[in-house]
Parts: structure tokens; C-alpha cells; sequence
């Protein structure tokens, strides 16, 4: 089947569906979706989205700005950081004025709450900053955007799995998606086409991505000759549940939560000494795997406590009831009257498809801009965050450059035709898949999948270094052969997720790749990425961002200037 | 522990009526559910289907019925449930294959209740005012998350003769815009809900309440919603 539309968004999540919102007034809009649109991962986003209203103590962007570059540890290019910060109250407004339901202050104001990172006067002590609807913030915006989009009739194709982004001349006319309930392939033709599908968490064992977030469109881009930036900065948060993963949102610390050892100390006053349990995420994770790397884990287990006990039922069962009902769910813990175990857990990549402040996607390190291909949110790299994201501001970067970037679009089609291709992107995706199908399949997708999990948290994870990233290098590309001979037996064309997760691992099996060369020949540490082989930052060196460009031997590395316009680099103690 | 899951099994292309099959999965008893689906597909048997995403009953993507009763697999833990577990798919919705149905009909009846703020007065430059008493109003019903397992028990639904109810899921969502202070079209809502088909669908039969997984007080607000729409009918004094 072959389709026209103006603009067809991948990823129905905050960036694409406020993305959305934005072009239907000018342009015919369509947004394909793996999942039900309902179903997407910014939903599990809980804490809140940052803004400097004031509301509840004084706040100013330049402050917001700082602590965005500090937490990013200077890696941030700092043009889109101030673009970011300034739109950021009137971003919030405009989500209130759809209707999101926020919390309220007294005086009936969107109100706010302190989190990781987020300070006053540039870091002498936590403000509050965070707008929030007690802990399902992202599931509330996600809702009202998608309220918004049936609002204004915006076309969705659910459960669709794009299989390919088709380019022709070097600009992308489209894309071919396999539709899940009949196994028809499509050919969506447009003239403008955003990438908003979010991280890629399921290449590691612990994560508190869902199974949705598996990371196949920066591996499509780069398939087709995109560079990706910064991939070798994983976040991982601090405050996974033990053993799951699922996300126990940093609002707890912002509400007042301290994280405890086995001798019942709050460790962070030693790493953190002046904004302790609210320090950015990678120095919590970092002081929570060495208080467990010294033996002070819980019972000598993998894990710290996160106390809230003394925070009281009423407040916890108010702005917490969400991670409440996990925390009782799973582990059978009260936290109105027990620490709960939590563990850092993979949680967002601050690197990904490079893009321009307005979505344009880049093609190499001089900034040439690929026409027709935008991206927007934690698949795309604008780069905002730099080395570490500080929590609250994931949700702001997806309004922001979401918005953004459906202006760039309906603006630039103007300017733009469909390119006339016939169905030869059918026949080529369909090939693809014809690849896939192997009666002796079964069973070793899944074996491949789990190893490379714990190979990434083994290798690619909170501590690094040249031997082990090595070593992990050297495992995904034994996978990978081991890939290449593995394949679907059932031919079946309705839900067929056998073969939807068989062409996931091998996108995942590439970006794994991808993260530990990156990760590899960045020689220092930085945010997230921590090399013990070389535990200090080095500006003179590595103040840059790394580009990673396929080429018919591998990946090449290279790097291209942070942008720095009023923060000098310094150092950086929480 | 070794827990046995019987499934509704029905593939569109070779079954022509539905079967079950039960599987044996090695499971701790703190898994999920999802996580001994997930199992089978993965070492058992590729061609099960079922959807997921979150995995933490958040995204509200697999609601199924679990020994007779609505809910969410990913929310329920092995160590619940005696040696066999019976799975099968929503009632009420199409079944396309397996534990997969067709929700269209239901997003359909979401989306004519209108869930989206109406207003008149042009917003000021900051937000809209409302008070943290008027914002708690909405608290409950902003949790859900569309899993469709109230619609799918509800006995009203699963009648042929009643299946044009809007159902339990759209009157959450049309008391979280009806009850919102922001909002300034309750006579095109009263309008939209008032009738057979509407709010007074509705029999207080409880089915939505017991089940939901985000412990939503789905009756208690489809009463608040036919109370209002009563109020809003009465002929002045």
C-alpha cells in the first residue's frame, strides 16, 4: 500500500504527538506508532517538567540555564540550553491552557516541587522548579496532547513498525512501515518526516524502559548515513526498584526521601555535601554502586534503601501514590513504613540523531542539514543535555523542540514536493524481511537478546573502561555473526511479534555497538560516562562532542566543537 | 515453583474457532505474569500474541482476562495464583488473534465524549487558576490509563442488545473534563451524555470498580455524572 501525506511523525510520545499538535492547522498529518499512541514510555515519565514560573519561591531562567549546562557537565551546547530554559514557562502555560491537570499551589498556581540538580543562585541550594501532577506527569501530558491530536483529527497508524526511512537523493521522501494486525507493508510517501521515537533502554538488562523502547530508529538513520552523537552517554537513575528496574521517580528525593546504606548513614552528605539526595542523577548512581561496591549494600545485596518513612502517609499517599502502588505491588514494601530497596537503573541516552534548534537533522560535523528529516526528543541529539540530564528537563526538551520542530516543518513543505518514487521501497523492505525467516529460528533471538543485555551492563554501564568496553565490542560483534544466522520460523502475518522483536535486536545488536566505540575512545569522564581508567575530566581534550559516522568498515569516530556561549566550564561539586 | 498458564489460543489464519493450550513456565514467585508470557513466546511457542509495553501497568496495553476476571498481567505476581492460571482475552472487543483484540470501537466511544478541555473565555497569559480542592476533584480519574479492562466487565457492554453504551472507560474520562474547573462546556457534555447510550447506561453494576487496576472509583464518578446531568435538567424553582 502506498499513502501521501505532508508530514508523517514516527513515535506518537510528548515530541511527536506536541509535534503534531502544531502542523495540523497547515498541513495533512499523519503519526505512526509502534505501540496504541496511549501506550507510549513518556506516559511512565513521573517527577514533573521544569520551568522557572516561580510559583512557589523565586526562580530565573538564567539559574535554570545554569544548572542545565552544570548538570550536563558542560558538555551542553549552550545556544539550545537558553532557548530551551527561556521557552520553558511558556511551554508550561500553553499544556496548562489544553487542559493538563496540574497539582496547585494554595493560591491556585501550577505548583512545584524541588528536583536532582535544580538550585537557586547557581547551586547553593535546591528550588523548586519542577511543575508536576503528583507522580504521573508524563502520563497526564501524554493523555492531553493525545486529547488534542483527536481533536484536531490528526491521522494515526497504530501499531505500525517502520522498517525503513526511504531517501532519494539524498532527501527523505518517506518511510515503509509493517502493519502488526496484517502484515501489509506501507509505503507513506511526505514531504517532511520527524523522528520521535524515544530512548533504547532494552539494549541493557536493568532498565526502566519498556519493551517499546528498544532504539530502531537511530539505527535506521544511521543505516543511512547519519551520524549519531554522544551516544556513549547512558543515564542510568539512581533509584530503580530492586530487582525490577520500574523507575521510582526522583520526586520522592524532591519530596523529601533520603537515600540510606546498611548502617542506616545518608551516604550522598559525603558526595554531595551541599545539595546531598538531590545531586544530578550520574553522581547518585555513581555514590549508590560504590557505597554497594564497599560492602555497605543492603544485607550485602546490590541494592541502598530509599527511605521515605518520615514523610508521612498524608503527603506519600498525595504526591506519591503512583510509585506507592509499585513499591507495595512488587516488593511488598509499605514506604508509608519501610525504606524501599532501590538500585540505578538504565533509564535515557542524552546522545542520538543530531539535529539543528529547530529538528533539522545533520549530516556530519559541519552541520549540513538532510532535507525532509527531522527529530525531536530522546531520539534526536539537539543537545541540551549534554553529558547528563538533569531529571524534569526530559519532558521540557519534548514540548520545546516538539514544538519546534512541527513549525520548522510545516513552514519548510512550503518550499518542498514529494518526491516521485514508485514502489521499489515496498519491494526493498520486503526483502528485508524475507531475510528474517529461518524454520530453525526459534528460541535463539531471545538467548542473542539476553546476552547482549548483560554484556551492556557489564561493559557499557555506570563504570567503564579501555578493557572492558573492549571486551564488549568484541561480544556484540560475536552476537552479531551469531545474529546473521538466527531468524523467525513462523511466517504469520497477524501480531506476529517473533519476527517485530527479531528485527528490533538486530537495530539494537548495531546501536550497542555503536554506544561502546563511542564510549571507548572518549578517554576521560564526563556526566554519565565514567572511565576508571581515566576518572578525571579533560577539557583540553574531549570538550567536544563525538560524532559516530557509518562506514563500510565500521564505525568512525570523529567530533565537532560544544557550543559555549556564557558558562566556562568549571568544576563540578554538588 | 512451576506455574501452568492455560491460553485462549485463535489464529485468524488457520483456527477456525478458538482453542487452549496450557503451557508449564518455571517461574519465581515474585514474577509478573507478564514476565511467564513473555517466557513462553520467547522459549515455548514465537506465534503467542499479546501486547505490552511498560511492563509496570502504566501504559495500559495488556489488559486480558485472568482467571475469569479483568486486569493487567504485568500488576500480578505468580506467587497469587495455585498451579494454573487461565488467560483469555478481553470479552466484549473482537478477538484478532489470541490475547490480541480489536480496540477501535473502544477508542471510538472514547473519542465521542469529546476528552479534551472546551472553552470560551480566551486563556490568560499565566494558567488558569483552579484550586488545589478543585484539582483533587480530578486526581482519581486522571490515573487511568485507558486499559479498557472496566469497559470490557462491564455487564451493560457485554450485552448484544446494550453494546452502544459508551461504557465505563469514555465516563471516566468525560468526569475528569466535566468536573474540571477549567472547563466551560457542561451543557455540550450534558448534551453528549445524557441519554441511553450515555451516563444513564450505566446500571451501578460495580463491575468497572472491582476490576480496575488503578483502583479508580469508575462508579461512584459515572453516579457524580448522572447527579450533575439531573441537576443541570431540573427545572429551575
Amino acid at each position: 500500500m502506498i499513502s501521501k501525506h505532508d508530514i508523517v511523525i514516527v513515535g506518537a510520545g510528548l515530541a511527536g504527538l506536541r509535534a503534531a499538535v502544531e502542523c495540523t492547522d497547515q498541513a495533512d498529518v499523519a503519526v505512526v506508532s509502534k505501540v496504541y499512541p496511549t501506550r507510549s514510555h513518556s506516559g511512565t515519565a513521573q517527577g514533573g517538567i521544569t520551568a522557572t514560573l516561580g510559583n512557589e519561591e523565586e526562580d530565573h531562567w538564567e539559574w535554570h540555564f545554569f544548572d542545565t549546562v552544570k548538570g550536563g557537565d558542560y558538555l551542553s551546547d549552550q545556544d539550545v540550553v537558553e532557548i530551551m530554559v527561556k521557552d520553558a514557562p511558556r511551554g508550561i502555560y500553553e499544556l496548562e491552557h489544553m487542559g493538563v491537570p496540574f497539582s496547585r499551589t494554595p493560591e491556585g498556581k501550577i505548583a512545584q516541587r524541588n528536583f536532582g540538580g535544580h538550585t537557586r543562585e547557581y547551586g547553593k541550594k535546591p528550588v523548586k522548579r519542577a511543575c508536576y501532577a503528583a507522580d504521573h506527569t508524563g502520563r497526564v501530558v501524554l493523555d492531553t496532547l493525545f486529547d488534542q491530536c483527536l481533536r484536531h483529527r490528526v491521522k494515526f497508524y497504530a501499531e505500525h513498525y517502520v522498517l525503513s526511512l526511504v531517501f532519494d537523493g539524498g532527501i527523505c521522501a518517506g518511510l515503509v512501515t509493517y502493519d502488526l494486525a496484517t502484515g501489509e507493508l506501507h509505503f507513506m510517501r511526505a514531504k517532511a518526516v520527524l523522528l520521535a521515537t524515544g530512548g533504547c533502554g532494552k539494549i541493557y538488562k536493568t532498565t526502566s524502559n519498556g519493551f517499546a523502547t528498544t532504539g530502531e530508529m537511530f539505527n535506521l538513520a544511521y543505516q543511512s548515513g547519519i551520524p549519531l552523537e554522544d551516544m556513549e552517554f547512558i543515564q542510568f537513575h539512581p533509584t530503580g526498584l530492586y530487582p525490577l528496574g520500574i523507575l521510582v521517580s526522583e520526586a520522592a528525593r524532591g519530596e523529601g526521601g533520603i537515600l540510606r546504606n546498611s548502617l542506616g548513614e545518608r551516604f550522598m552528605e559525603r558526595y554531595a555535601p551541599t545539595i546531598k539526595d538531590l545531586a544530578a542523577r550520574d553522581v547518585v548512581s555513581r555514590a549508590i554502586l560504590t557505597e554497594i561496591r564497599e560492602g555497605r549494600g543492603i544485607g550485602g545485596k546490590d541494592y541502598v534503601h530509599l527511605d521515605l518513612t518520615h514523610l508521612g502517609e498524608k503527603k506519600i499517599s498525595e504526591k506519591l501514590w503512583e510509585i506507592t502502588s509499585f513499591v507495595k505491588n512488587y516488593v511488598g514494601v509499605d514506604p508509608v513504613h519501610a525504606p524501599i530497596p532501590v538500585q540505578p537503573t538504565c533509564h535515557y541516552i542524552m546522545g542520538g540523531i543530531p539535529t539543528d534548534p529547530d529538528g533539522r537533522v545533520l549530516n556530519d560535523e559541519k552541520g549540513s542539514v538532510v532535507q525532509g528529516l527531522y527529530g525531536a526528543g530522546e531520539c534526536a541529539c539537539v543537545s541540551v543535555h549534554g553529558a547528563n540530564r538533569l531529571g524534569c528537563n526530559s519532558l521540557l526538551d519534548l514540548i520545546v523542540f516538539g514544538r519546534r520542530s512541527g513549525i520548522a516543518m510545516k513552514g519548510d513543505i512550503a518550499r518542498y514536493d514529494h518526491r516521485p518514487i514508485g514502489d521499489d521501497p515496498l519491494k526493498s523492505a520486503g526483502a528485508k524481511i524475507a531475510k528474517l525467516w529461518n524454520p530453525k529460528g526459534p528460541g535463539k533471538i531471545d538467548s542473542l537478546r539476553q546476552r547482549m543485555q548483560s554484556l551492556m551492563m557489564e561493559y557499557g554501564s555506570v563504570f567503564r573502561d579501555e578493557e572492558g568496553l573492549k571486551k564488549g565490542i568484541e561480544g556484540i560483534r560475536s552476537l552479531k555473526e551469531r545474529y546473521a544466522g538466527a531468524g523467525v520460523a513462523d511466517q504469520g502475518k497477524v501480531f506476529n511479534y517473533a519476527l517485530m522483536e527479531a528485527i528490533e535486536l538486530g537495530h539494537q545488536l548495531d546501536l550497542a555497538e555503536l554506544i561502546l566505540t563511542s564510549a571507548l575512545y572518549r578517554k576521560e569522564s564526563r556526566g554519565a560516562h565514567f572511565r576508571n581508567d581515566f576518572p578525571e575530566r579533560d577539557d583540553r581534550n574531549y570538550l567536544k562532542h563525538t560524532l559516530v559516522f557509518p562506514t563500510p568498515y565500521g564505525p568512525d569516530v570523529k567530533y565537532k566543537p560544544v557550543k559555549i556561549t556564557r558558562f566556562q566550564p568549571a568544576t563540578r561539586i554538588y | 515453583m512451576e506455574l501452568k498458564m492455560k491460553i485462549f489460543r485463535f489464529d485468524p489464519r488457520k483456527d477456525e474457532k478458538p482453542r487452549y493450550q496450557t503451557f508449564a513456565v518455571d517461574a519465581q514467585p515474585t514474577d509478573r505474569l507478564l514476565d511467564c508470557l513473555n517466557r513462553i513466546r520467547w522459549e515455548q511457542d514465537p506465534t503467542l500474541s499479546f501486547r505490552m509495553s511498560c511492563a509496570h501497568g502504566v501504559c495500559g496495553s495488556d489488559g486480558m482476562r485472568i482467571n475469569g476476571i479483568c486486569g493487567l498481567p504485568c500488576q500480578k505476581l505468580v506467587k497469587d495464583f495455585k498451579d494454573e492460571v487461565l488467560l483469555e482475552p478481553m470479552p466484549v472487543f473482537r478477538v484478532i488473534k489470541d490475547l490480541v483484540v480489536d480496540l477501535d470501537l473502544f477508542f471510538e466511544k472514547y473519542n465521542s465524549i469529546k476528552p479534551y478541555l472546551l472553552t470560551r473565555t480566551p486563556a490568560p497569559e499565566q494558567e488558569r487558576k483552579q484550586s488545589p480542592e478543585e484539582q483533587a476533584k480530578l486526581e482519581e480519574s486522571i490515573r487511568c490509563i485507558l486499559c479498557a479492562c472496566c469497559t470490557a466487565s462491564c455487564p451493560v457492554n457485554q450485552k448484544k442488545e446494550t453494546e452502544k453504551y459508551v461504557g465505563p472507560a469514555a465516563l471516566v474520562r468525560a468526569f475528569r473534563y466535566l468536573f474540571d474547573s477549567r472547563d466551560e462546556g457542561s451543557e455540550e457534555r450534558i448534551a453528549l451524555l445524557g441519554h441511553k447510550d450515555g451516563a444513564w447506561g450505566c446500571q451501578t453494576l460495580w463491575k468497572c470498580t472491582e476490576v480496575c487496576p488503578k483502583k479508580i472509583p469508575v462508579t461512584k464518578q459515572i453516579g457524580q455524572i448522572k447527579r450533575r446531568i439531573h441537576e443541570a435538567r431540573r427545572p429551575p424553582k
